[in-house]
């Protein structure tokens, strides 16, 4: 379709407009990358990233047989581990459902000491849903053959 | 060359044709969205299964998860309906457009509402401020915007055209939303559904879902069709075919 030169400029107009959006979304994103961490894993944590920061959300997963609830209060002790490192926290509140052995977790907090307090814990879940008949026959097949069927077995 | 595409393209976007055009597709549009709905409620919420980690409360999927998808599908519609406006001028591109926002912005409403009801029993909050979160809050408020700018101008096609650019400007938000969960740390979980790819959902339970998908995906087409239709007549009001519509009706 031949354009004629006043639907040409508005065109260019419109698209240098938007190409400049862009360019400016992308280096929004960009410097928000490295700026816009919404949590912080246990590793990063003991590499001194948390230094600057005096409350964060400390995020991993609760290392199975760490959690320990007290008798008499509802304080409850857990460690949350990444691939390199792993975190003591200490919680005192209701904790959400799904928090569990081998849940990803998100808790906000300070450090004291070595040691995490925590003011909120949430459960994440993941993007897997299935029924729990397949899952736990996708368990056993993976406790049968070690190795197979990696995806979908992060209970 | 076949140019009966453009040609046919440019006789639709003609406002009585299109009139026509929506008249006739709008309750088919409708039915249909109402059938697959029921079939997708049905489907989601009696024949599949719970769920092995959240048991029954998943089931809100079915609804968040189109919704969220209708509300960036409608954004990207109207963000090339305005451009079309922008560039060419042409009165249909500006109604569709204009005609979109609130339609997209209730979508993304219900998106965040059941957002949140899920977000309480699972995460334990009902909100934070994490990528995924934020930036379909930021999808809301341009839609929002979208609207509010459109009906700011005394002249309803100068607010159009302003209006187009705010959404033009804005279609750049659609990807970060659904990338968000892959750029940064976020609570909310990945992408369940993929294009390309495999999809991590059980199939009894993806059914109802997609179903759901071109249910509402019907429904922006009723819904924006008998728009269009309403503010075409009240645009046009003074021409000839308007006041042959309206004559045919007085007659009956």
């Amino acid at each position: 379709m031949p354009m004629n030169p006043t639907r040409k400029r508005r065109l260019t107009i419109v698209l240098s407009i938007l190409a400049a959006a862009v360019v400016a979304a992308v280096l929004v994103v960009l410097a928000l990358q490295n700026n816009m961490n919404y949590l912080l894993t246990p590793s990063q944590v003991q590499s001194g990233e948390a230094a600057s920061y005096k409350t964060f959300r400390l995020g991993g997963m609760v290392k199975a047989g760490s959690i320990q609830r007290s008798s008499d209060s509802l304080k409850v002790t857990f460690t949350v581990v990444d691939a390199g490192g792993a975190m003591p926290v200490e919680y005192t509140g209701i904790l959400p459902d799904l928090f569990r052995d081998n849940q990803s977790v998100i808790a906000t907090g300070h450090m004291d000491n070595a040691r995490f307090v925590a003011t909120e814990v949430l459960a994440k879940h993941d993007e897997t849903y299935m029924p729990k008949e397949l899952k736990d026959a996708m368990a056993k097949a993976h406790a049968d053959k070690p190795g197979i069927e990696k995806a979908g077995n992060r209970e | 060359m076949s140019n009966w595409i453009p040609l046919w393209l440019h006789r639709l976007s003609s406002p009585p044709t299109f009139y026509r055009f929506a008249g006739t597709l709008q309750p088919w549009a409708m039915t249909l969205a109402l059938l697959l709905g029921a079939v997708a409620l049905y489907g989601g919420l009696v024949l599949a299964p719970a769920d092995y980690q959240q048991g029954d409360a998943y089931r809100i999927i079915f609804i968040h998860v189109p919704s969220a998808w209708m509300g960036m599908f409608i954004y990207a519609v109207m963000g090339v309906a305005g451009f079309i406006a922008l560039v060419w001028r042409i009165k249909l591109a500006e109604v569709v457009a204009m005609q979109s926002a609130p339609i997209g912005a209730a979508f993304t409403f219900i998106t965040l509402v059941t957002g949140s009801l899920w977000g309480k029993p699972m995460w334990g909050t009902w909100w934070t401020w994490d990528a995924r979160l934020t930036s379909e809050l930021v999808l809301l408020f341009l839609f929002l915007g979208v609207i509010g700018l459109y009906h700011a101008f005394e002249d309803r096609r100068q607010g159009a055209r302003a209006a187009a650019f705010l959404a033009i400007v804005g279609v750049i938000n659609v990807p970060i939303v659904h990338f968000s969960v892959n750029w940064w740390n976020t609570l909310h979980q990945g992408s369940t559904v993929n294009v390309f790819g495999k999809s991590t959902m059980s199939w009894d339970m993806l059914w109802p879902l997609l179903t759901m998908t071109l249910a509402t995906k019907c429904y922006y087409a009723a819904s924006l069709f008998r728009r269009v239709r309403t503010d075409l007549l009240d645009l046009e009001g003074g021409k000839d075919w308007v006041r042959q519509i309206a004559e045919s009706e007085a007659d009956r």
